[in-house]
């Protein structure tokens, strides 16, 4: 079963489709990173899996049960923690009453220890008897996040959780992400920063258009067109050389230093022999794998076409 | 809002203290603002007749308008939903929180007026409208039901702006469409031209209250009132829930 799952869910306002026939399979116990530009939809879907908008079609599932407005997918929502874009705080309460409040809604009581135990997990146990109106924008985050933490949560989706935090806030909470889903939490991310979802994501899906345009491990994202750089004396006679082969491209030559992209099979060693025995002079010959920026950027212009 | 609503009987009290010979309100004044003189337990009663036209409803509407528009506007209704929290589950008790909190306002100015009043002119027996008196006892009993009753009558509006309250992330907005209505509904009930509709009118049935100081009591328009306002509390707390239930929130 997954975690979370769509089935040709789409969602359209008159004229304008926001999320297209999405298929969307998040495993148990992954934590799943949720790319795309502004405007891709990411939210909305998030919103759909949550229950809180309706889809024009298809259906949004949540633990294998079908989630449905209105309803509120009872025992399946209970095991769900969640921040949607910003956290929703009480501004005249403290943090600790917010916590409580939340807590008693709904009716699954929170003991007064859990509380105090999330405060202290996002390092809010000093300010937890300020008002919230007088929290900074970190603050505020890190409550939402012990807010979303709260029950227990099996599945826990997290709209932007590092916003507004400074680095090492950022690291903490990643690493907090990392350690709940090694023990078992399915952790479902969708932000903006490329260099965090490569950092601690298992798999990563990238939504443009309302589509899933890509999906698997970084790594496998990042894999198709490993490219090289190859520093040589002679640009000329190098990419003569390189001509011959079958399945490199050669992306920018620059005087003497070339970038290549290499297909799956084809051996930088074997490159560099060829180059050599034709006399050219190689004088460094670097794997360089592109970050998941790149590959971003690249399925993303690749989508507006 | 509990000081200001609780000083209008202070205030009666204070006004007639300070005219010798009795005060006189004049048709648009309190109902049995002269008979406080005679006895202090019509004070609640005028305060609450004189609260009835705006504060009360304003009150009501306040309270009620920040159900459903004021978790939007904090952003904390997406988070109640997905704790989660049923969405007619969230409107009725929202909307019970609100007839709690303004039946208990109801009783607060009461209170104040009895003691207010009483210390002023006595709390002896009362007279009713029809010439005879009423016991201590008797005469709080009444008083008691005829705060029951304005709450019920500002209960009705409250299930009002609770529906208003879906339809906006605005609490004040909601609550100002609530008030209007309820101010609406008070001058279309003075237009005699318009007697057909009056029946309608959430407000017609609001001060039949006096009735329960008549004796015997006369119980027509009272009936009428509360299933009148028990009608405009189911109609609109169920379109609140219907509402609710079919909208996207993107709040």
């Amino acid at each position: 079963m997954n975690a979370l799952a769509t089935h040709g869910l789409t969602k359209s306002y008159g004229d304008q489709t926001v999320v297209a026939g999405l298929d969307l399979a998040v495993p148990k116990g992954t934590l799943y990173g949720f790319l795309g530009p502004n405007g891709a939809g990411k939210t909305t879907t998030i919103r759909m899996l949550l229950g809180l908008v309706k889809p024009s079609a298809g259906r949004a599932e949540l633990l294998g049960q079908e989630v449905n407005v209105g309803t509120s997918a009872a025992g399946v929502l209970g095991k769900v923690g969640a921040l949607i874009e910003e956290p929703g705080l009480w501004p005249y309460l403290s943090g600790r009453s917010n916590l409580l409040c939340m807590a008693r809604s709904g009716g699954k009581d929170e003991r007064l220890d859990r509380i105090d135990e999330m405060l202290d997990l996002v390092g809010l146990s000093g300010a937890a008897t300020k008002r919230v109106k007088a929290y900074s924008q970190g603050m505020r985050q890190r409550l939402g996040i012990a807010l979303a933490l709260l029950g227990r949560p099996e599945v826990l989706v997290l709209d932007e959780p590092t916003n507004g935090l400074d680095p090492p806030g950022m690291r903490e909470i990643r690493g907090l992400l990392r350690r709940l889903a090694d023990d078992g939490v399915t952790v479902f991310v969708s932000s903006h920063l490329l260099f965090e979802v490569e950092a601690m994501c298992d798999r990563v899906g990238v939504l443009a258009g309302g589509r899933l345009i890509a999906e698997g491990t970084p790594a496998e994202l990042r894999a198709p067109g490993e490219s090289l750089r190859i520093e040589v004396d002679d640009g000329a006679a190098a990419s003569v050389v390189l001509e011959r082969f079958r399945g490199l491209e050669v992306v920018s030559a620059n005087h003497g230093s070339l970038r290549v992209t290499l297909a799956d099979g084809l051996d930088p060693a074997e490159i560099n022999r060829m180059l050599v025995s034709a006399g050219v002079a190689v004088r460094a010959l670097v794997p360089e794998r592109r970050s998941l920026e790149e590959v971003f950027m690249a399925l993303i212009e690749g989508s507006d076409q | 809002m509990g000081a200001a609503l609780g000083g209008i009987p202070i205030i009666l009290v204070i006004s007639l203290l300070l005219s010798p010979g009795g005060g006189s309100s004049g048709e648009d004044g309190p109902p049995f603002y002269e008979l406080i003189v005679r006895n202090g337990f019509f004070t609640p009663l005028a305060a609450l007749g004189a609260l009835q036209v705006f504060l009360l409803p304003l009150a009501a509407a306040l309270l009620s308008g920040d159900a459903v528009a004021g978790e939007a506007a904090t952003g904390t209704l997406r988070y109640l939903l997905v704790r989660p929290v049923g969405r007619l589950r969230l409107i009725l008790s929202k909307y019970a929180a609100a007839v709690v909190l303004i039946t208990l306002l109801i009783l607060w100015v009461t209170i104040v007026g009895l003691v207010a009043g009483g210390a002023a002119y006595g709390w002896g027996p009362m007279p009713t409208l029809s010439g005879s008196t009423l016991s201590p006892g008797t005469a709080l009993l009444r008083i008691g039901g005829a705060a029951c009753y304005i709450a019920t009558g500002m209960s009705a509006l409250a299930a009002v702006g609770v529906f208003a309250s879906t339809l906006s992330d605005s609490a004040p907005g909601a609550s100002v469409a609530t008030v209007g209505l309820a101010i609406v509904s008070q001058i279309l009930e003075s237009l005699s031209a318009l007697a057909p509709i009056h029946t309608f009118l959430i407000s017609e049935r609001w001060l039949a209250f006096v009735d329960l100081f008549r004796d015997p009591i006369v119980w027509g328009e009272m009936a009428e009132g509360l299933v009148a306002h028990a009608l405009y509390a189911a109609v609109f707390v169920a379109l609140a829930g219907v509402v609710l239930a079919r909208k996207d929130v993107m709040s």
